[in-house]
């Protein structure tokens, strides 16, 4: 049980996805000017990344009996662009509210890299994941992207009134006021949760 | 437009890191050295000319319908091939881009071009406009890390593959380790974009200027 707990709070503190590893920026800068949208994104991509993760890991184990491990990079997109078309098609047909609201950010998730990162993250052997952990690194990963797209849109709502500088307006400042997120998440690298559980 | 314009197109006018703001993710992460970013830069633009000329004269069977699945397919392949040959021919660099080279297959760059261009234009055309995106994006890289590495690692140019020391430019005590962390990317990034931004606003004003000083 610790050590789903250690892999979570890695995957959504000490190494974010988006704001220590930089997976997922383009929906990150893309989608967060309004809090509305970004936090359908954030949930969208914690169900995708979830599921992706763990589909995925069975689909590896099924290619290393085969012996075509090399075909991993191909077999991972394919899957998880079917798993969005199939995300896409069951919540047209059983949750039209939430489809609604995520709609035009549902395909755009097939090419998050956050997605194919955190697929392929799960199967690197130096990790050597189980299919329950990968599973938690996957949903814990989507955390961790609502939390950081989440924090992100409500400055760049407040930055809307800001005077700035004609070259500073759009990607500029919200690229500064990222890397001031990630400053601020730095601070969670020397935080010691194993000392804290005492472990 | 000529072939000529197709290929400066995407180093200057349409620049994908500075003009376009695609492809963020490789970007950011690897631009900590410049040796990273040109093993990079090299490996976004051998998959973007190659899944480009394939796209292109597959562009007349491809259905409609399923083309996204097909250009995926397509750039999967090519992104394998970089991917095993820099294991086999460059371990080190293969080791510090890690994720990142299977990861060029969702970069936006490159389904943006097939879609946007390489399913209309002929194959020559398309042939020159991966190169230059591709070499944009490799430049990009280049000024973006060539701020990075000397600031936040002291030196200049490592590249231990090739058993280059580099240069040491910094001294110890004197380095902003900032730099190459997470922070240092977006910040470096965010103030370069707005001086690019500043100086295009300049050339467009001063081009205006001479046209009206010309009538």
């Amino acid at each position: 049980m610790t050590d789903l707990l250690l892999i979570s709070f890695g995957a959504i503190f000490i190494n974010n996805f988006v704001l220590a590893r930089f997976l997922g920026i383009c929906p990150f800068l893309g989608v967060s000017k309004k809090l509305e949208t970004a936090v359908g994104m954030g949930l969208a991509v914690t169900f995708v990344m979830t599921m992706a993760s763990a589909i995925t890991y069975g689909v590896y184990k099924l290619l290393v009996l085969f012996d075509l491990e090399y075909l991993d990079t191909i077999t991972f997109i394919l899957v998880i662009a079917v798993l969005v078309q199939f995300v896409e098609m069951i919540l047209r047909k059983y949750s039209p509210g939430l489809y609604q609201a995520l709609g035009i950010y549902l395909p755009l998730i097939t090419t998050n890299c956050a997605v194919l990162g955190v697929a392929i993250i799960n199967i690197d052997p130096s990790e050597g994941y189980s299919f329950i952990q990968a599973t938690v690194n996957g949903f814990s990963g989507g955390v961790g992207f609502t939390l950081a797209i989440i924090l992100f849109a409500g400055l760049r709502e407040r930055l809307e009134f800001a005077p700035l500088p004609k070259a500073m307006e759009g990607f500029p400042i919200a690229l500064i006021l990222a890397g001031l997120i990630s400053i601020a998440f730095l601070g969670f690298s020397g935080f010691r949760l194993q000392a804290l559980l005492g472990l | 437009m000529k072939r000529w314009q197709v290929f400066t197109n995407g180093i200057f006018r349409e620049n994908p890191i500075f003009r376009l703001v695609l492809g963020m993710c490789p970007t950011l992460a690897i631009s900590t050295a410049v040796a990273n970013a040109l093993g990079m830069g090299l490996a976004a633009t051998f998959v973007l000319v190659c899944s480009n000329v394939i796209i292109s004269l597959l562009r007349n069977v491809i259905p409609d319908e399923v083309r996204i699945p097909c250009y995926i397919v397509v750039v999967a392949t090519f992104v394998t091939i970089v991917d095993k040959v820099m294991a086999a021919s460059a371990p080190g660099l293969h080791k510090v881009l890690g994720i990142f080279i299977p990861l060029i297959v969702v970069n936006c760059i490159i389904l943006g071009r097939a879609e946007a261009f390489a399913s209309k234009n002929s194959v020559g055309r398309s042939f020159m406009d991966g190169l230059g995106m591709g070499l944009g994006f490799t430049l990009g890289l280049l000024l973006l890390s060539a701020i990075r590495e000397p600031l936040g690692e002291g030196t200049f140019l490592v590249a231990k593959d090739f058993g280059f020391p580099g240069l040491g430019l910094i001294s110890e005590g004197n380095r902003a380790k900032i730099f190459v962390m997470a922070p240092g990317a977006f910040i470096t990034l965010g103030l370069l974009l707005a001086g690019i931004n500043k100086l295009a606003a300049k050339l467009t004003a001063a081009r205006a200027h001479t046209k009206k000083g010309g009538e």
